[in-house]
């Protein structure tokens, strides 16, 4: 067995273990942000576009799934399975308008269709307006009851996993290949006979919709979907927490997500507002002198270390 | 009475001025915002932070120091001007040689810094900030009644913008500002110090977001939150106006304010939307906005 | 995998028999031998001067003055956060307390979109919330449980005795301004009924986002409505702007604003000059008798505030349940809530209050009047007490709930 595999062994383990020494919904938000994370950094790491709007995805697919839950009585997997399908759906709405722009102005697109998806989460009846979609019951999946927080958690450590199987292997395929070349030298993509829009929308529909899983999932653990799922706080956040853990790389999402909802929530109490100054901090320094991130730069600091 | 697709003229007539003035701010906001994309190619998300402090800063000038309104309107924007000025020379200058992308994200998280140093402060409700006596009173436009206020918020506005306008289109220094954005290193080889330009450039335009803070003070109150609230919406105009351009700014703020006002008549829960449905709409057909020109 | 899933199930099972284990143990007297009184409320932001701090203020002289007459066995603590007004974070905030920190009861939670979160937590928790800040009736109607109780007032109580005061002073026609919210929707739609039921009419509403600072663009359509009331379907910092503007926007005095639910604190940031005459109804005023006075005078001395139906509430309502606690010697939930509706209230705050099936505490309500600058002669001295609208009369009768606790 080589190393590798040992070492995804070993977090499956801790993620098995952890809900005896820490608070079950609290790793559970954390999972949902690492996904969260993870998604959006196929994005921003690996095909080298900012997307200022995921939280459109993260929160639509939440409303969406809250809603198929409690509205129409559906059981969970289905309401998980149609609060992704509908985010990637919007992703690949938002994808087409938005892939024939570079850099700032891709940006600035997403940011523009977040805010709409953000106005008609606050408008439509069916989400409950300022109030958030509330109240909506965990129900069971395959027989097991997931109003057990523990139940539950174990249930979203298996998607985290398979979620995380899945952006692996997509990293290290061919499909993957082509978009770190997009990301690293379009032009040169382009004359090599790619199509280069064509992965650029698969890669943001495939980010979308697994950004979407995790809003789904975030609404089964706390029971409900507000209008800050959507906000684009939320979606500076995801940006704060693939830049923290580190771009392009396969852990740095989940690394960073764990920093920051730990952070967030140990310190809401005690600091209150200043969690918001700390986050900053955090940003700015990352920006100015940490731009690889923790993982990033732990990596360039173990290939100096290891004997080549 | 006369009626204009329903609604009474008055009440349309009413709206359209509140979105005047409204606009006034979005124009002055964008102008700021606009000069700094033009200048250094980042998105300021700061700007929305820098209108705050400019507000809260009129608030302590008044509540700690006894400076009236008008000696804020002067002193406000000199103090957010000058931490722009800071600002650029300490962090966004390491920022140039690498994708801009990162400038922006700086300034997101210097938002949050300043945002969260407000809130804890004075938590989310803020504090209020009264109209100068002299400018207390309303003025009857017959078909509605007008705070002299707002009067002056859309006078000065339109002025300052015109101003900057008239600097940047009209004259030498003005000339330099453009051909430093154009061709850097060109211009820095006639002799221009193109860094302390840079830096000016991001200083006035905090300075711009500042006063458009002191003047937004008797209005909206002075809040932690006021900056956050409007910054998305500005960022909307300046997209739509043209990322670069001075003139582009001004008028698709004001226009914007307007059509906003507009909404508010008809559809009022739509009138936050609006905004992006234009931003969208514009970037699919004219992607460089509506008076601006394509830069690669 | 097939090893994972049974070792997964087996973990599940000892999980759950841990489980069971634990809360055959909380059968005894008291869990963890401590009453925790959680305050969650609004601490900086609109509402934080109706309730926020100053609750928590009340929260804690009502510990301390049942500690001080009572001399209980038990243990009592208090903690507090802020929700800042977002349902969320308090729905988060309360599922922590219970799941973590064994928080027995959650109180406050003014913004109703934060108190219809977290009584469905308390409800999933099995833990007694007590409502003092939020107003909208759904509390009590739709979204009542057997673990809530409402206890300061609601939208009915405030909307029906202020409106039909109004009416009845000539009011006919109405214009809505509405915080579009779970509160302010229900506030309108409880005024609307009353102005209906009274003869009156109503042309139409607007609603504007919660919080807003600047309502000009709303308050020109009331005045465009032409109707003779604006009534202020919101509340707190919302409500203050409003009358501001509609002063500077020259909407009064040529049209009247009824403040459909309006606190002390309000009338004290507006002055007296900028509300006089309005109507408003409370369920508690801090001069109207030697009683309330001695209180309120006690609270003034460590806020300089003088005391809201909200934080006097509170006040009210965590003596009340300690004293249920007291009487049957435990802190579980069902036998306290018992308890409590078994007895009535009889404080400063209320006399002969009573906790109905639904969750309503019914008490007194007072329909006011702001003085004129001229008729005050100290500070805080802002109503003229106009009637006492009996707790039956002001609150929805049982025979109209849509709570589904009610057996018709």
């Amino acid at each position: 067995m080589n190393r590798r595999a040992l070492w995804m062994l070993l977090l499956i383990a801790l993620g098995i273990a952890a809900p005896t020494l820490f608070y079950p919904v609290l790793l559970m938000k954390i999972l949902c942000f690492a996904i969260f994370a993870s998604a959006f950094n196929l994005l921003l790491g690996y095909t080298g576009l900012l997307s200022f709007g995921h939280a459109a995805f993260f929160g639509g697919a939440a409303y969406v799934a809250g809603y198929l839950i409690k509205d129409m009585a559906l059981p969970p997997l289905v309401a998980i399975l149609g609060g992704t399908l509908a985010a990637a759906f919007m992703g690949g709405l938002v994808g087409l308008l938005a892939i024939r722009r570079q850099g700032i102005y891709f940006a600035m697109i997403t940011l523009a269709m977040a805010q709409m998806v953000y106005f008609v989460c606050l408008q439509l009846p069916q989400t409950g307006g300022e109030d958030g979609l509330q109240g909506v019951p965990r129900g069971s999946i395959v027989g097991l009851d997931l109003n057990n927080d523990l139940t539950l958690y174990y249930v979203i450590l298996i998607f985290f996993i398979a979620v995380f199987a899945l952006i692996y292997r997509t990293i290290h395929s061919p499909f993957g290949q082509i978009l770190k070349a997009i990301r690293e030298n379009e032009p040169r993509a382009i004359s090599l006979g790619y199509d280069v829009a064509r992965y650029k929308l698969l890669a943001f529909v495939l980010s979308s919709g697994l950004a979407g899983l995790a809003g789904a999932l975030k609404v089964l653990v706390f029971k409900f979907a507000t209008l800050t799922d959507a906000h684009w706080h939320t979606s500076g956040e995801v940006v704060l927490m693939t830049i923290l853990g580190g771009i392009g790389t396969v852990f740095g999402p989940a690394v960073g997500a764990t920093i920051i909802v730990t952070l967030e929530s140990q310190l809401a109490d005690k600091a209150g507002s200043l969690v918001t100054v700390i986050m900053g901090f955090i940003f700015v320094l990352c920006v100015l002198m940490f731009r690889k991130g923790i993982v990033g730069e732990l990596l360039e600091l173990l290939k100096g270390v290891r004997p080549h | 009475m006369i009626s204009v697709l329903g609604m009474p003229l008055p009440a349309l007539l009413s709206q359209l001025v509140l979105g005047l003035v409204n606009g006034s701010f979005y124009a002055l906001l964008s102008l700021g915002l606009a000069v700094i994309f033009g200048m250094l190619n980042i998105i300021n998300f700061a700007h929305g932070a820098l209108y705050m402090m400019g507000a809260f800063a009129a608030w302590m000038l008044l509540t700690w120091f006894g400076v009236d309104y008008f000696g804020a309107l002067l002193l406000s924007p000199l103090l957010v001007g000058a931490l722009g000025l800071v600002i650029e020379r300490t962090m966004l200058r390491r920022l140039y040689r690498i994708d801009h992308l990162y400038g922006l994200l700086l300034t997101f998280g210097l938002a949050l810094i300043f945002e969260g140093l407000f809130r804890d402060q004075f938590g989310v409700s803020g504090e209020t900030y009264e109209v100068p006596q002299v400018l207390t009173g309303a003025v009857n436009l017959g078909f509605m009644v007008l705070p002299k206020y707002r009067v002056w918020v859309v006078a000065v506005s339109l002025t300052v913008c015109f101003l900057t306008w008239f600097v940047i289109e009209k004259t030498r220094l003005g000339s330099y500002l453009r051909a430093a954005t154009e061709n850097p290193k060109l211009t820095q080889a006639f002799g221009v110090n193109v860094p302390r330009m840079v830096m000016l450039t991001y200083g006035f335009g905090a300075a711009l977001a500042g006063l458009a803070g002191v003047m937004a003070a008797p209005i909206f109150q002075v809040s932690p939150l006021m900056g956050s609230n409007l910054i998305i919406v500005v960022f909307a105009v300046v997209v739509i106006g043209g990322m670069g351009s001075i003139s582009g700014a001004i008028f698709t703020g004001l226009g914007l304010g307007v059509i906003e006002g507009m909404a508010k008549v008809f559809y009022p829960e739509a009138s936050a939307t609006v905004v992006f449905v234009i931003m969208a709409v514009v970037l699919i057909l004219r992607p460089a906005g509506l008076f601006g020109r394509e830069s690669s | 995998m097939k090893t994972k899933n049974t070792s997964q199930r087996a973990r599940t099972v000892i999980a759950a028999a841990a489980l069971a284990l634990m809360s055959s143990l909380a059968q005894a007297e008291f869990s963890d031998n401590v009453v925790k009184i959680g305050v969650l409320t609004d601490m900086s932001g609109a509402y934080s001067d109706l309730a926020g701090p100053g609750a928590v203020l009340a929260a804690n002289m009502a510990v301390e003055d049942f500690i001080a007459k009572e001399k209980p066995a038990f243990k009592i603590e208090i903690v507090s956060a802020d929700h800042q007004d977002k349902g969320d974070i308090a729905a988060n905030k309360a599922r922590e307390w219970f799941d973590r920190d064994k928080v027995d009861v959650v109180t406050e939670l003014v913004n109703s979109s934060t108190a219809l979160a977290v009584i469905k937590v308390a409800k999933e928790k099995n833990r007694i919330a007590l409502v003092t800040g939020a107003g909208s009736s759904r509390i009590t109607n739709e979204d009542c449980n057997d673990v809530t109780v409402h206890w300061a007032y609601d939208t009915y109580a405030t909307g029906n005795g202020t409106g039909k005061a109004v009416v009845k002073q000539g009011g006919k026609t109405w214009y809505f301004l509405t915080a579009d919210y779970a509160f302010g929707q229900s506030l309108e739609k409880d005024t609307t009924a009353v102005v209906l039921a009274n003869g009156g009419q109503v042309l139409g509403s607007v609603r504007h986002p919660f919080p807003s600072t600047d309502l000009s663009s709303y308050l020109l359509k009331a005045q465009a409505s032409g109707a003779q009331v604006i009534g202020l379907a919101n509340a707190g910092a919302d409500t203050i702007n409003a009358v501001k503007q509609a002063s500077e926007f020259g909407i009064t005095p040529a049209q009247k604003l009824a403040g459909l639910l309006m606190f002390i604190t309000d009338i004290n940031s507006l002055g007296l000059k900028a509300t006089q005459g309005m109507y408003l109804t409370e369920g508690f005023y801090w001069d109207m008798n030697e009683e309330t006075r001695a209180w309120s005078k006690r609270y003034f001395d460590k806020q300089k505030k003088m005391p809201t139906m909200v934080q006097a509430g509170l006040y009210s309502a965590i003596t009340h349940y300690l004293e249920a606690v007291k009487a049957v010697n435990s802190d579980d939930t069902q036998k306290v809530m018992a308890q409590m509706k078994k007895t009535p209230i009889n404080d400063f705050y209320a006399k002969g209050g009573k906790i109905r099936e639904d969750g309503r505490m019914v008490h007194d309500m007072y329909l006011m009047q702001v003085k004129a600058p001229a008729e005050s002669h100290y500070p805080w001295d802002f109503y003229t007490v106009r009637a006492t609208i009996p707790g039956a009369e002001a609150y929805e009768p049982l025979s109209q709930s849509r709570c589904p606790l009610i057996k018709k």
